[in-house]
């Protein structure tokens, strides 16, 4: 019998607020931080969801003026305290940092390229609260954020660490927008998940922390499954068959062993371009869960890469609690040949569990499920 | 039950040198990886033309991949062998390049087929797709070598029934300077999976 994984605490920074209260507040006004931007000579009036400056220099402030910090590593710093508050590290506690690109920004300026290494980033991070243990990175395109979790889960049941803190940070680039624009997958207007009309995504920035233990009490969900099954298919482009998402819901539910009836909410990756909204509707069609209600918060935050996934599931771990299920913003028509179930105001019901689900470059899925507790 | 975890088969690349199951089967004096990588691509009649698509770090770990499997009988359709890759320098090396390209403002040239090698599980992708690899899969990065880590998270894998077997890699390229380590993990084999093992086809 494998150990149960708890989820105690999480945290978030976006555009829309510095905790979890404000962004799951906004999400239910329906309110995006993602806006039309001149901000990069390359791309006017792109449309992006970018954290000001000003308020993570104010908040940071506030919590250490010593050492120089780059500004992705003050949003991680900033989302992990909270977190870890009241709680004693030892050396059975260990750090996850989920990133796709991390301090790439870094390539701009004339410091040495190996600066930038995911590696620094996280030993950054794991300095300024003094974790004694090596912290473990985690960079696998767009799912990092919910596999980051996923890892830490099964390292606390195969391994001596008692707890983990996950920690999912990306920010916006010139690096990421000229690539995603050559890719000719951004939107130039607010993205729309699974309406006929969507036209690609925005891009995001945030950052997420979750704090996973062993211990039962003061646990907000129990992890009850989880699996990454890739698609074998496309290196850019989403299978077909949205074989690897099918497999991986599968797999995810068979270890948390509830039928897929059980599941109450679906929280989606939908960034809003063709290919992945359809692959999607196609998973979740072979999964038998057409008719569970499901959302993304693209049109909110926009993609935020390697921290969506683990944003995403905070988001969507309130939701629970509230008993919520969360409207999509930007959804109108049905978009995707699937007929998958979409609110466009937020609707109470009683939920106990809900299936997390991301997809990425490089043919990676990953799906977890998780189980309300009732403390 | 058994516990017992072993190497079935084990893949080196390093210094323009490839070692397979402890026996050398390809080297050479070529100057540089690409061209080096293209010497074994044609060594092993691997004929795959997407290969000269990849950037160095794909070319690295679908090189080693490649190698180990084809030894193993494959299904052509459906495998569960899932990939556990890491490495320190995620996609760094061709980061650079991509960020070469949107440098100058004048000049601005940002070519989709670059950029989507600017995450480092595109190796894992280039391989489960020649391989029919439909498993777990997941890119890792450490500053130093991690044994300890991969080893426990590749056992976790296979007794908790999430697949069969595991390959496992530590996949470095940066600024020329490469090495493959790769091997598969299996309940049936030789080699026991320790690390002193580990560490000394990682060393070897």
């Amino acid at each position: 019998m494998s150990k149960e994984v708890y989820i105690t605490k999480t945290n978030c920074i976006t555009p829309l607020g510095f905790d979890v209260q404000s962004n799951f507040k906004a999400v239910l006004e329906k309110k995006t931080g993602v806006s039309s931007t001149n901000t990069y000579a390359q791309f006017p009036e792109i449309y992006l969801a970018e954290i000001l400056d000003a308020e993570i220099d104010k908040h940071f402030s506030k919590l250490t003026s010593e050492g120089t910090y780059t500004r992705l590593e003050k949003l991680a710093i900033l989302a992990l305290q909270p977190v870890l508050e009241g709680k004693q590290i030892t050396n059975k506690s260990v750090l996850i940092l989920s990133s796709t690109k991390g301090n790439i920004k870094l390539l701009q300026e004339n410091t040495a390229i190996a600066e930038a290494n995911l590696g620094k980033l996280a030993q950054k991070i794991a300095n300024f609260f003094g974790f004694s243990t090596q912290p473990i990175v985690v960079s696998n395109a767009c799912v990092s954020g919910v596999m980051a979790l996923s890892v830490a889960k099964r390292m606390l049941q195969f391994s001596e660490y008692e707890e983990a803190f996950v920690v999912a940070a990306d920010e916006v680039s010139e690096f990421v927008i000229s690539g995603f624009n050559s890719f000719q997958a951004l939107s130039n207007q607010l993205c729309k998940p699974y309406d006929k009309d969507r036209k690609g995504i925005n891009l995001g920035e945030a950052v997420a922390a979750a704090h996973l233990t062993l211990k039962k009490e003061t646990a907000l969900v129990r992890i009850a499954g989880d699996a990454s099954v890739n698609d074998a298919n496309h290196i850019s482009g989403p299978s077909r068959t949205g074989e690897g998402l099918f497999r991986s819901i599968k797999a995810a539910l068979n270890e948390a062993e509830i039928p897929s009836e059980d599941i109450d909410f679906i929280s989606s990756h939908g960034t809003a371009t063709l290919y992945n909204d359809e692959m999607e509707a196609i998973a979740f069609g072979r999964s038998n869960l057409l008719d569970k209600p499901l959302f993304s918060l693209k049109a909110n935050y926009g993609h935020t890469l390697g921290a969506s996934g683990l944003l995403e599931t905070v988001i969507s771990i309130e939701a629970l609690q509230q008993n919520t299920i969360l409207p999509s913003l930007g959804y109108k028509e049905m978009g995707v040949s699937q007929p998958v179930t979409i609110y466009t105001l937020p609707k109470e019901v009683k939920t106990t569990y809900f299936l997390k689900t991301a997809s990425g470059f490089g043919g990676c899925n990953t799906a977890m499920v998780f189980e309300k507790l009732m403390n | 039950m058994n516990n017992n975890f072993y190497i079935k088969s084990s893949v080196s690349i390093k210094k323009h040198k490839i070692v397979l199951d402890e026996t050398e089967v390809f080297s050479s004096a070529t100057d540089g990886f690409t061209a080096f990588s293209k010497e074994a691509y044609k060594n092993f009649e691997i004929n795959y033309p997407k290969f000269f698509k990849m950037d160095n770090l794909s070319k690295l770990a679908f090189l080693g991949a490649d190698l180990l499997l084809k030894k193993q009988g494959l299904n052509a359709t459906d495998n569960d062998i899932a990939l556990i890759l890491a490495n320190k320098s995620s996609s760094l090396d061709t980061d650079a390049t991509y960020q070469e390209t949107i440098a100058d403002k004048e000049n601005y040239f940002p070519s989709p087929a670059v950029f989507v090698y600017t995450l480092p599980n595109i190796c894992i992708g280039e391989i489960s797709i020649k391989h029919k690899l439909y498993a777990e899969n997941s890119f890792f990065i450490f500053e130093d070598f991690n044994p300890k880590f991969l080893k426990e998270y590749s056992e976790f894998l296979i007794q908790s029934k999430k697949t069969t077997q595991v390959l496992w890699g530590w996949v470095e390229y940066f600024k020329k300077d490469y090495q493959a380590t790769m091997y598969l993990i299996s309940k049936e084999g030789k080699q026991v999976h320790s690390l002193e093992n580990i560490t000394k086809i990682y060393t070897q």
